[in-house]
């Protein structure tokens, strides 16, 4: 049963589309092409889990996009969340 | 890729052939209302705005007026005005003639005589002009002359799931055929800045989108709002948003994977085949709509994640949603389900094509839902209270 998305072939996350379970496979497709992993935690509906191992220092990537790096090592089926991504946002000042 | 439209003495090309009938002010709107309802085949709406505003607030108002009657949609313009607002018949007649050399007539309720005299002739003039409009025949153009309006509203988690990289799609494609499309909502883009600038053809328009996102937190800054503060929220958290940054993705991902390849103020003439282009609008739909209509958007795509019946005078408006429970509570108002995306039972590219499809079937005359049900509201953006 598909209970995942991944939003861009480049994410290294995928989002939960139903409640899931420590335990479950997650299964999602991606550029047609079916793909499963095991959850290692239970995940909320529209919460995130590794597509695969993200090291620590990482960029984790959603839209194909950097939405913060990873502040510990993440492992594949793991919860991606506050606890263990870090928001890396490059501040207006900073820019200017 | 090609459709069938109207095309204008400006050299613009429309996707509707509509007649406008413009109120200079908001005493104005009661009697542009009457003149609407006795002429088939004109539209109108209600400004609120034209009188007693700060000059930045009047700018703005002056080029929606100013964009909507150059709109590539619009056939011709009636402008009806009191006679005595700061937006003066004179300053509206030159603002449009800056635009576009469209057949155009003025009437002045206080010079008219009033409401009956005025009425009576700018009725006379539009349906003189929805009679000269009637005769034009379509013509066959490329996809390249279209000026795409992206939106969201009324948000949900499906939004940044499926209806947003939708529409990004589309965009992607509409920029491929050789078009323009634009990003709006200056207040979604707050934490996803960095990303935007990194996507800019040069660094005048890297600047230029630092510039509006900052120009943005100060107008709101002054009374007392900070954007970033607490963003995401609790809720937000609680809901999957683990950064500003993918917050924020969600909403820019109508803008799809293109190079920006300018940045435009409220309203001001956006310029065709141009790509992806960014303009300065507020997060509020109708007038985000508005500004994008104003720079020469002949179409709109709109996502939704709870359902909203938006329309606009002279714009069709397709609405998508991701949420397949909102398109079947709300089948009546939303256009297209972008669903499957997320049960994997279609791709992007799948949908992204149809998307396309329904867009070149919409510019050759076909009824969105919003059209279809009248709808027709708007608003103007403004920064400051009345003087």
């Amino acid at each position: 049963m598909i209970n995942a998305m991944i939003i861009d072939a480049a994410d290294n996350v995928v989002v939960a589309i139903e409640p899931i379970k420590k335990g479950d496979t997650v299964t999602y497709v991606c550029g047609g092409q079916t793909k499963s992993f095991t959850a290692l935690q239970d995940v909320s509906i529209y919460h995130k889990l590794a597509a695969r191992d993200i090291a620590k220092g990482e960029p984790v990537v959603k839209y194909g996009e950097h939405i913060g790096v990873a502040g510990a090592d993440i492992r594949t089926g793991e919860h991606v969340h506050v606890h263990n991504v870090e928001s890396h946002r490059e501040t207006l000042e900073a820019k200017e | 890729m090609t459709f069938y439209g109207y095309r204008r003495p400006d050299g613009r090309v429309g996707v509707r052939n509509k007649v406008l009938i413009l109120p200079a002010s908001v005493c104005a709107s009661d009697t542009t209302r009457i003149v609407s309802q006795q002429v088939v085949g004109s539209v109108t709406f209600s400004n609120q705005l034209g009188c007693s505003q700060v000059a930045p607030d009047q700018q703005f108002t002056m080029d929606v007026m100013a964009g909507y009657a150059a709109n590539p949609n619009v056939y011709g313009t009636v402008v009806v005005s009191l006679g005595c607002e700061n937006c003066q018949m004179d300053l509206v007649v030159r603002a449009i003639q800056e635009r576009t050399n469209k057949p155009l007539k003025q009437v002045i309720i206080q010079e008219a005589g009033g409401t009956l005299k005025a009425i009576e002739m700018a009725v006379r003039y539009a349906k003189e002009m929805v009679a000269e409009a009637s005769l034009l025949q379509k013509e066959e153009f490329p996809m390249s002359e279209l000026i795409l309006g992206t939106e969201c509203g009324g948000s949900d988690p499906t939004s940044g799931l499926a209806a947003n990289p939708l529409i990004g799609q589309l965009s992607d494609l509409i920029v491929k055929e050789g078009g323009t499309s634009i990003l709006s909502e200056t207040t979604e883009f707050i934490g996803a800045e960095h990303i935007l600038a990194r996507r800019a053809a040069n660094k005048e328009v890297h600047d230029r989108i630092y510039e509006i996102v900052h120009r943005y937190e100060e107008s709101l800054r002054v009374v007392g709002e900070e954007v970033r503060e607490g963003n995401p929220s609790p809720g937000n958290k609680a809901g999957g948003i683990t950064s500003l940054e993918e917050k924020s993705l969600g909403c820019i991902h109508k803008g799809g994977h293109s190079t920006v390849m300018n940045v435009y103020d409220y309203g001001k003439q956006v310029k065709a085949k141009e790509g992806l282009v960014i303009m300065d609008t507020p997060g509020n739909d109708p007038s985000s709509v508005a500004g994008m209509v104003a720079g020469g958007a002949q179409v709109v795509v709109f996502s939704t994640g709870r359902g909203t019946p938006t329309g606009n005078p002279l714009v069709p408006v397709i609405k998508i949603t991701g949420n397949k429970l909102t398109y079947a509570n709300m089948i009546d108002n939303i256009d297209v389900d972008a669903s499957p995306l997320i049960y994997g039972t279609k791709t992007i590219e799948e949908l992204g094509q149809e998307l396309l499809k329904l867009t070149q079937e919409v510019a050759c005359g076909k009824q969105t839902k919003a059209e279809s049900l009248g709808y027709t509201e708007m608003a103007i953006a403004r920064v400051c209270n009345f003087v």
